[in-house]
This record gives C-alpha cells, structure tokens and sequence, in this order.
C-alpha cells in the first residue's frame, strides 16, 4: 500500500504569517496592476468588435498583415499570432465599426477578408473563424457575468451556512472570496484574455475550492465531538494532516485532466486551462491556510457556548500567542503536537 | 445475496439504455449531396455537435427600433421567427435553429454554412416589397431651392465629405478654417463657405442638391455622381430636409451603382408614396434567366392583389413604375399595359443566385419589423474538426493519467474505481444524449475535466476505508463505514458543483451553457458510479473471496 502523507503532523497552521502575506502580497500587486494598466483583458464577446482567425498557407510577414488589414481601412487592430506560425488573429474593437456593421453596413470582417484575398489570394490565406458582437450584447454578457459569480458566492453561502454553522460557513465563503481575488489577480498579472469560459473557469474554480474547504470542516466537525479536550489549533492540524493524503490524491487527478486540457486540447482552451490549473492548486492552499486560519481567528473571537468552552480558551491564547511574536504559540504547538493526538 | 444481484442487474440495465441511447441510428436529415440539399437518411450517433466543433454561423437579431417604433415587439418577433425560419429552410441548411431569447432578441443558428455572407443577408432582409409610381408633377425641381435651404441650415455641406460622420457643428468649424482643401470644385467652395455661415446666401444660388443632381431618362428619375452620393444620403436622411418633401412624395435611392463609361452614377427616385401594392399579396416568387432582361425574378400575386394591380397599372398606363426593395429602387420599368397577377423584376447585373436569394425572401415574406444584427460567430468546418480531435486527444491523455494515479496510488481498489470510471464515460455520453444536450468545445473540456473530478468521490471513500482498516476494523466492516462515512462530504462537493453549473448556466451563453451541462451531467453520473456501482464491485469483491482478510487499497 502506497500512502503519502500518511500519519504526517506537519504544523500547518504555524505557517499562517507566511501564507497570508503571500497571498495578499498577490492579491495586492494584481490590483496594483489594475491601477496602473486598467481593467482585465475582456475577450470579443465581452467588449464587442470584431475577431478574425486566419490560417496562412506560409507564415506571413507581420507587418504585411498589418499593412493589409490597415489597406482595409481598420486601423489599431490587434495582430497576434495564435499556436502555430501560420496561424494569426485580428482583433478590431472598434465599438462604431460595429455598429455599423450591425445597421447592415459592409462589415470589418468582409472588408479585411478582401483585402486579404486581394493581397495574399484566396489559396493562400482561410478565415477559419470570425465573431462579430455588438457593444451591447458585450454589456450584457459582462453583467451577466458578474451577476454570476456573485449569485455563486451567495447560493454558496446559504448552502454553507445550512450545512456548518455560521462560523464554518463565514471563513469558508471568506476563503472563496479569497481565491475570486486570487484568481482574478492571476488573470490580470498573466494577461489572460477574460471570455466567457475563463468566467466558467473562475465559477469551477469556486466549486471545487468549496469542496475541498468542506472535507476538511467536515473533518475538523468530527474531530469536535469526538475530542473535547484538545485545543482549536491542535484540532485543525489534526485535521488537515488526516485528510491531506485524500486532498493530494483528489487534486492530482483534478489536475492531471486539467493538464492534459492545458498541454493538448489547443489554443482556444488555453486560457480556460490555465486559470483552472492555477484555481485547483490554490484549492490546496486556499482549504489548508486560509480557510482554517480564518475558522481559527472566527472561533478565537467569537467563542462558542458552553460545550466547547475550552476550545474557545485554548484557541483565543494561541491567537493571541502568534500574533505577539508567535514563538510562544509555536513552543506550545509543538509540545502539544508531540504528545500523542489521541 | 439477492441484494447484490439486484445491484447488478441495476448496473446492467444501466449498461443496456445507455448504450441504446448512445447507439449509431438512422435518421431522415437534410444532407448535402453535390452541393444541393435533399432529404435523405444518415446513420449517426444522437450525439449533437455544436456550431463550434462542426462549423457553422450563429447570429444574434434584434428588433431594430431607430427605423421605426415597434408597439407589440414579442408579437413582431414571433412573426419575425416565422419568416426566418421558413427563409432558411428554403435556403437549405442541415439543422438549422431559429429561435427566440427573451422578448426582443432571435438567434439563428445555421451549422455547416459554406457562405457566410450570403446566409447573412438571406436571415436579415427584410424584403419589403412595394410598387410605386415616379414622379411625374417636375415635384423635385419645385422644392430643389428649399432641400438646399434645409441642408444648408442643418450644417450639411460639401466640407462633410471629408469628414463624414463627424457631427454638423464640427464640419461648420472645419469648413471655416479649410474650405479650399474640402474639395477642389468651385460648387463645393461655395456650399462649404454657405456650411460656414448658414445665414449667408449660397454665393452663386446653386446649393446641395441643386449643384449635385441631375435629371435623369425617365420622369422623376435623377442621378447624382458615385462620389457625392454619401453627402447627399446623409443631407437625406436628416429629418428636417425630409420635412421640406411635397406631401405625398419621397426620394428614394436606386439599389445599385451604374456605370456609364468611365462614370459611376447612383439613381435618385422623386416617388408617389403611396404604393400601388405591396408585397402582401404576393404568392410565389421564381428566379428566371430572361435573354433580354438577364437574372430575373418573376412574381405571381394573389387574387386580390392581381385585381388592385391590373387597375392600378391600367390607371397609369405609359407611367413608370418602380419597384422597391427595401427602399431602395431595383428598376422602374413604362408600364406598358395592364398588369395583371403575374410580373417580373430585373436585377439588372445580378447574379443567377442573387435571383434565387431574392425570390426565396420573397417568397417567404416580409420581416414584419427590421432586424439588426448583434452578433456574428462564424467557425470554419475545418477548425471545428481541429477542435475535435484535440479535444478527444486531450480526453484520451486525461483518462489515461487518471488511471494511472488510481491504478498505481489504490492497486486494486483502483482498478474498481477505472471499472466504474469506464461506466461514467458510458453513462455521462448516454444523459448528453438523451437530454438532446449539445456538445460544445467547452462542454469537451468540462467533460475532461469532470473525468478527473468524478475519480475524487472514489478517492474519499478509499481514504476512508484505509483510516477505517487502520482502526482495526474488518475489511468488510471497513468498507460499509468508508462509503457511510464519506458520504456527506461527496453530497457537498455534488451540491457546490451542481449550484455553480446552474448559476453558469443561466448565465451563459450557447458554447458556455454546453460546458455547464456537461459539468452538471458529469457530476450526476458521478453521484451514481461512485456511491453504487464501484460498492457493487466492493461487493462482488467480498463475495467472491468470501469475505478476504486483506484488501488491496
């Protein structure tokens, strides 16, 4: 029998300074980057305008293509190259242009696809796919979308708030808050162009972080009733350590589909790929760090009644204990950790 | 071990329906054959493709309100379904869907579409046709002055086209500072140097249109140059030149450039607004090849219509008539005598399809409203097959490394969780199937996905049986409390998972909606093979080795 992290007692919480100021440092440097760049970059769908993919024959000089698609009469058009050399995509966002397009006018796609052909002729260059959307189903779509990950928070938050009690449920939905912030700071600092199935992404990425944030709290729960004499802390250590063998296991083959998404399913799924990749690792992180030290920081403040009385006492001088240089609160974890768990 | 038996049979049937659902069946579609569309019957599986794996155009319309106001818009639309749909089933498409989202939108979806463009205009035309009577009353000439007036007081000026589509205040301020380099004709200067300052007369009294138009053949028909023709559309289409019009008249445009030598003209009609008949009453359009005409498309009207239209015809005998397509003018023939149900429509230069395309909108009828498009997507065949077999390549690759992780991580139980994995896959394709879902390529990527994610059940219930084995408990104990125990914790993740996919798909959009399908179907079928079918095996397991000490897990 194969066993990873079998019996481990790693301190995971003792670690929380570090992981915090990691994961804020992220989320603050992407919305730095919001400050200095502007906004996500929004697919076609969302902003409207026009996009072209073309398939070359040969791979075509940049500037040509430019210069041919500026012949057209659209300019600022974004040239991109797009998986192999021969493959490039137009980006036209030109919110009037399509207006116009949409009152019946010549569209930007005919206009560039002739004078494509005209430059490169008609066996050389396919369009292989041309979206063209107005400015106003884009609006539409992007409220629509964050609608969406809104009611996600909320529809996760009464169901979290059924399932635990409010104190589980808070640090849970603050966990996937969390991981929102984290994902979005991860799309912007990488550039990943935002489409509809990045926010498909970004929503999977919700559930499954609440997955995993419940198996362990369903764990940290069981131990509750069962051990009523050991600390908080001790107790959401204990946890973590016993489902962390299962959280590895689930993760890997999350991520090995992810992965084989990421590295063969082709262009259009890249971006979908890499923000679910990156949203199944930070599960790990977000269930193991951020949400137990939040339900530890819950507790601590907002101490439970009579029952589980010591746990609020043990948990509220651990607290205090790490945050006033924390070497105190180390020493007693790791006695605490060295005595036997049952 | 009626128990297990009856699981089995479950199992089986399970097997059975599933694999009839997802089984290659005859079905009666229209099917390409040599460019053309017949019926005919295909052997596929009732697996459905969407437009961005197989290729194909979507389009989103909308009820175009800037033309005129739409007071029942649903009611509108619905009619605006009908015509569509019948529009499209003449112009042949496989599968096509026509359909309404919300109270003011259609979505046409037109898969394996091999020209674009020309499907777009089929959908979008509103094939208003209407016969009306040129202008015999010298109308145009009368009122000339008074266009130029109203032009000029409206900032429209020869500057403007330089600078088309800015708006009148700026062309009043260009045309102050540079009115020699709008353009090179002393007309325009004048008219530019009238823009500048519209209190001033026009320095020689010849403004816009009086500059600009000329008569043409036949009464009521005028031509303006090819160049001039955006300044003097956009001078007519501002509300305050229309309004200076003789009641009972309008200007309308010819549908096409003509070109005379080296010169390119645009024809302008001075009409009777009143038409003699509209295309109501029409009952059949066919495309025709006339020696003389060339591309032509013949009419015949209903008997209502031929009544009104052979008194009309025979009222204004030796008078042209024009025929208007969607208010532009395709050709405005004498009326030479009476005209009865039957007449005919020259398309001048056209092609023999533009003559099919038209006569089929005709045929099926008039958009009750104006429609603009929104939304374009357009997805090559060849890029759709591209995304398949990458799809499927990364399916492949996903399944297989699965596998290997449960395989090499649970030995034997493993093998049980692929067992019950391989019946996921069986059972997921069958509820796509037989729920009519559509697969996207969104949807083959929440699929690959949802393969690693349906393994996770099994792997809480291993985690769960080892602690339990740990515990001290018998093999067969262990694994009831495995399954008991993890549960809870499976439900949730189902739940989390399944809320997230309804709120996407509510939310989203044709290729998104088919990833959430996908994700919620993925999730059900899960539900089933992890907590069911790999027990099962568990206890067939048991069984067969008669309650083993030892479990491989």
């Amino acid at each position: 029998m194969i066993r990873i992290f079998y019996k481990s007692r790693y301190d995971f919480l003792r670690f929380w300074r570090i992981a915090a100021a990691l994961t804020v440092a992220f989320i603050l440097l992407g919305l730095a980057s919001f400050g200095f760049t502007g906004g996500v970059n929004y697919s076609i769908e969302f902003t409207g305008g026009t996009l072209m993919q073309l398939t070359f024959k040969q791979p075509p000089d940049v500037a040509t293509l430019r210069s041919t698609v500026e012949s057209a009469g659209i300019s600022g058009a974004e040239i991109t190259q797009y998986g192999e050399a021969t493959d490039y995509t137009i980006r036209a966002q030109d919110a009037a242009s399509v207006e116009s397009q949409a009152a019946g006018a010549e569209g930007i796609a005919k206009r560039i696809g002739d004078a494509l052909t005209t430059r490169y002729g008609a066996d050389e260059v396919t369009v292989v796919r041309t979206e063209a959307v107005g400015p106003k189903v884009g609006a539409e779509l992007r409220r629509g979308a964050i609608l969406a990950l809104i009611l996600t928070s909320i529809i996760s938050l009464v169901y979290l708030a059924i399932r635990f009690d409010w104190r589980f449920g808070t640090a849970a939905v603050l966990s996937l808050v969390h991981d929102v912030l984290l994902t979005m700071a991860f799309i912007k600092l990488f550039d990943i162009e935002v489409s509809l199935t990045v926010v498909a992404a970004v929503l999977t990425v919700l559930g499954y972080s609440a997955n995993d944030t419940i198996i362990i709290f369903d764990r940290i729960r069981e131990n509750l009733k069962k051990d009523r004499k050991a600390s908080l802390y001790d107790l959401i250590n204990r946890s973590i350590n016993e489902t962390l063998g299962r959280s590895i296991m689930t993760h890997a083959t999350t991520l090995a589909a992810t992965l084989a998404l990421l590295f063969f399913a082709g262009e259009v799924l890249r971006p979908f790929s890499i923000v679910m990749a990156f949203g199944v690792v930070i599960a790990v992180f977000s269930s193991m760090y951020v949400a137990s030290s939040l339900l530890l920081y819950i507790e601590a403040r907002y101490p439970r009644a009579e029952e589980d009385r010591q746990h609020r006492v043990g948990a509220a001088e651990e607290m205090q204990a790490l945050a006033s240089g924390g070497s105190a609160g180390r020493k007693t974890a790791k006695a605490r950790n060295a005595a036997p768990a049952r | 071990m009626a128990n297990l038996r009856s699981r089995l049979l479950i199992i089986l049937g399970c097997v059975l329906v599933s694999a009839w659902t997802l089984f290659p069946r005859t079905v009666i579609e229209r099917v390409k054959r040599d460019g053309v569309f017949v019926y005919d019957t295909v052997q596929r599986v009732p697996l459905k493709k969407g437009l961005d794996l197989q290729g194909g155009m979507h389009l989103t319309l909308e009820v175009d309100e800037s033309k005129q106001a739409v007071a029942d818009k649903a009611e509108a639309l619905d009619r605006a379904l009908k015509v569509i749909r019948q529009r499209i089933d003449e112009f042949g498409v496989a599968e096509p869907v026509v359909q309404k989202i919300g109270t003011d939108r259609l979505i046409v979806e037109l898969p394996g579409i091999d020209d674009p463009e020309r499907a777009q205009s089929v959908v979008s035309e509103a094939a208003f046709l209407q016969f009306q009577v040129t202008d015999r009353t010298q109308a145009f000439e009368r009122v000339v002055a008074r266009l130029d007036q109203a032009a000029a007081a409206a900032g429209i000026t020869a500057a403007t086209s330089t600078s088309a589509g800015d708006t009148a205040k700026r062309v009043g301020v260009t045309s102050l500072f540079g009115g020699d380099s709008a353009a090179g004709d002393s007309a325009s200067r004048d008219s530019a140097a009238a823009g500048a300052d519209s209190a001033a007369p026009p320095t020689d009294g010849r403004g816009l249109f009086a500059s600009r138009v000329a008569p043409g053949a036949i009464p009521g028909q005028y031509i303006v140059a090819a160049e001039d023709f955006p300044l003097l559309e956009r001078a007519l289409s501002t509300p305050s030149v229309q309004a200076v019009l003789p009641p009972g008249k309008q200007l309308k445009w010819g549908a096409e450039e003509v070109e005379n030598g080296a010169q390119r003209f645009r024809e302008l009609y001075m009409l009777d607004t009143k038409p003699i008949i509209t295309g109501d009453y029409l009952v059949d359009a066919r495309p025709n090849s006339d020696p003389v005409d060339g591309n032509v498309v013949t009419f015949t009207l209903n008997n209502e219509g031929g009544r009104r239209f052979r008194n009309e015809t025979a009222k204004h005998l030796k008078e042209n008539m024009a025929i208007v397509l969607d208010d532009k003018v395709m050709t405005a023939p004498t009326i030479q005598s009476a005209i009865g149900r039957n007449g005919q429509i020259t398309l001048g230069g056209g092609t023999l399809q533009a003559a099919q395309d038209l006569a089929l909108v005709l045929r099926a009828g008039a958009l009750p409203v104006p429609l603009k498009i929104t939304e374009v997507r357009n997805i090559g065949a060849s890029l759709g097959e591209d995304s398949i077999s990458k799809g499927v390549r990364a399916l492949m690759l996903g399944v297989a490394l699965v596998v290997l992780i449960m395989i090499g991580y649970y030995r034997f139980a493993g093998m049980l969780a692929v067992g019950a994995l391989i019946l996921y896959v069986l059972y997921t394709l069958a509820v796509l199937a037989g729920f009519n879902a559509v697969l996207t390529l969104p949807g083959l990527a929440g699929f690959v996905l949802s393969v690693g994610i349906a393994v996770d059940a099994n792997v809480l219930i291993f985690e769960r049986i080892r602690e339990e084995i740990d515990g001290g408990k018998s093999v067969r104990l262990a694994i009831d409390e495995g399954f008991n125990h993890a549960l809870s914790a499976i439900i949730d993740s189902a739940v989390t998972t399944i809320l997230s996919g309804a709120v996407l798909y509510q939310y989203g959009s044709g290729p998104v909606r088919g990833f959430a399908v996908t994700l919620i179907a993925g999730v059900v079928a899960s539900l089933f093979t992890a907590l069911f079918v790999s027990k099962t095996f568990f206890m067939l397991w048991l069984q067969q080795t008669r309650g083993a000490k030892a479990l491989s897990i």
